[in-house]
């Protein structure tokens, strides 16, 4: 490309300039290395070294401040935490909450998308409106929902007794059947605007002529969404129900402010479970386990989204 | 002609359409009002009211919620720790990140390419799934309870370095080369040249990273011991806990620790949608 320069140089000068040439790459190689230097040995302390160790620790019988000696001691922790009543209901929840959440989450969002992706007068103010949750941070909304679903004081059943006369009523996250989903109802307020945008970035991204030919074609308005819109979406979605289906199994902040498990572990989930077993018991091998049992869940799910996702993406 | 008929019919239509859009910012706002009105509002009316209709309007509004927040609930020092923590992941980390990710766009050296594959492989490990043997890490070298503890592990970040990869990539090369035939060396082309074009990425690596930083839960659980270094998350969930129980107070705790992101929000609307839909952008 450069060659028309090269041509009208001196060759004598040429000579120079390969010698420059050569120093200015050096002087960049080293500069790649050094601006590398400080992000990679901080990955490599903080991501990498725990990531193996929890691997590592995981065969071992290590123990917080123990005074007995560390060995190894195979797949024990595994097999103890995986025939645990109490882990297997915490894994239970984040399925449940998963497979309710998941296709809910992202179809709502998918709904909220679309009708934000209108072109009518104010339409930023809603869009703004149904993301502002996200600004309220997850610690804060589960607080305010705390009292919400307070059955004597809060809102929620203030507004069932009033719509039943007075006849309906509900223990919410004190009852062993509505626990879980309270949880989820108040999840879904909070982070459905997050993967509205998600959406509504990629709708906006579908070219307009496609609507255009299949206005031509007569296509009714649900056709042109069932046909040009969702396949278009495809990738978008995907990402967006894995990414969410990531977040179901690190439930954690909403239920740690709103239950800590209860009511009788009703809404135990795997971060609290890991927390509850390596902070409060100190056992960080049998905590570490719990973790690389967490990480093979994300791997999976990562690794089924990879194999989802057309490569077409631009 | 299409197009005209298009907004012709939107007219017709916008009405009912406003009463559905507006009926769901509803369901959005009513929990944040809720929030809002019960800072405002003296103790007993928050319970008192909270089922009924009243619950929306301010009866006998009176500061005295944000005294017991400040007073009970340490809000003043548990914001100064958030402020602390949260401004040196995100200062430090804009920086780290970025001369990483300038560096593995950039400048190639040998290895490059393999840390960068290694980079996108970090990308899918989650804080939680490192937690435990970090926590532990951390209480062998002594840094428990500490700033340090909650600042450290969280600069680097596979997500924001490769963001600033993608984004340094797409800058022309001829800007960058004209700078360098003037003479300037890799960080004078790097703070000169690059940085003022790739503010877009800063302000939305910011952002992505405040918004994480500001409401981390899990970690300071398992790293603090008492209120000293205790940031507002953890801070909140203990003051749910701590008896008396006051409504009127931990609304009021709850409505201040969410004003520095609605300012954020605010201030910053579209690098904020914007970073949000980027991290929807994979490679």
């Amino acid at each position: 490309m450069a060659t028309s320069l090269e041509d009208r140089a001196a060759p004598r000068e040429a000579h120079g300039a390969q010698r420059e040439e050569r120093r200015q790459r050096r002087r960049r190689r080293r500069a790649g290395v050094l601006f590398s230097l400080p992000g990679l040995l901080l990955l490599l302390a903080f991501l990498v070294t725990p990531f193996l160790m929890a691997v590592g620790l995981s065969l071992t019988n290590l123990r917080l401040a123990s005074p007995l000696d560390t060995r190894f001691i195979g797949l024990d922790n595994y097999i103890a935490t995986l025939t645990d009543p109490s882990f297997r209901q915490a894994f239970g929840n984040n399925v449940t909450f998963t497979l309710v959440v998941v296709p809910l989450q992202t179809g709502l969002a998918l709904a909220l998308a679309v009708l934000v992706n209108q072109s009518l007068r104010g339409i930023k103010a809603f869009r703004a409106i149904y993301f502002s949750p996200v600004v309220v941070v997850m610690t804060v909304a589960a607080t305010v929902w705390l009292l919400l679903y307070s059955p004597d004081h809060g809102l929620l059943n203030g507004v069932l007794s009033f719509v039943s006369f007075g006849t309906l009523q509900s223990e919410w996250l004190r009852s062993e059947t509505m626990a879980l989903p309270s949880i989820m109802i108040m999840s879904i307020w909070q982070g459905v605007g997050f993967q509205m945008i998600i959406i509504l970035a990629g709708l906006q991204d579908i070219p307009e002529e496609l609507y255009e030919a299949g206005a031509i074609d007569g296509a009714s308005r649900w056709q042109r969404f069932a046909y040009i819109t969702v396949p278009q979406l495809r990738n978008t979605l995907i990402f967006v129900a894995t990414v969410t289906m990531i977040l179901a199994f690190r439930l954690f902040d909403q239920v740690w402010v709103m239950t800590r498990g209860a009511p009788l572990g009703r809404t135990n989930v795997m971060m609290l479970e890991m927390v509850t077993v390596g902070f409060e018991r100190q056992q960080i091998a049998r905590a570490s386990a719990i973790a690389v049992i967490f990480f093979l869940v994300v791997l999976t799910v990562t690794i089924v989204q990879r194999f989802l996702l057309k490569e077409d993406r631009g | 002609m299409s197009a005209l008929a298009g907004t012709d019919r939107l007219t017709k239509r916008a009405w009912p359409m406003y009463l559905l859009l507006t009926a769901i910012a509803a369901l959005f706002l009513v929990p944040l009002a809720y929030m809002v009105v019960g800072a405002f509002k003296p103790d007993e009316l928050v319970l008192a009211e909270g089922n009924t209709i009243r619950a929306f309007w301010p009866t006998n509004a009176t500061l005295e919620n944000f005294v017991g927040a400040f007073e009970r609930g340490r809000f003043g020092s548990l914001f100064v720790n958030s402020v602390i923590i949260s401004s040196a992941i995100v200062g430090i980390g804009l920086v780290v990140n970025s001369l990483f990710g300038y560096a593995l766009a950039r400048l190639p050296f040998r290895g490059a390419r393999l840390i960068l594959l290694g980079v996108i492989a970090l990308m899918i490990i989650p804080l939680e799934a490192v937690a435990i043997p970090l926590l532990w890490m951390m209480s062998e070298v002594g840094l428990r309870n500490t700033y340090t503890v909650q600042v450290l592990p969280f600069i680097a970040n596979p997500l924001f370095v490769y963001l600033f990869y993608t984004f340094f990539l797409a800058i022309p090369r001829e800007l960058e080369e004209a700078a360098r035939v003037d003479g300037a060396g890799p960080l004078t082309t790097f703070l000169r040249v690059s940085v003022p074009l790739a503010k877009p990425a800063y302000a939305t690596v910011g952002i992505l990273s405040f918004l994480f930083a500001w409401g981390q839960l899990l970690w300071p659980v398992l790293v603090t011991s008492g209120p000293d270094v205790r940031p507002l998350p953890l801070g909140i969930s203990v003051f749910v806990t701590q008896p008396p129980i006051s409504w009127g107070d931990i609304m009021a705790f709850a409505f201040l620790m969410t004003i520095p992101l609605l300012i954020v929000f605010i201030a910053f609307q579209r690098w904020f949608v914007q970073s949000v839909a980027s991290s929807g952008v994979k490679g």
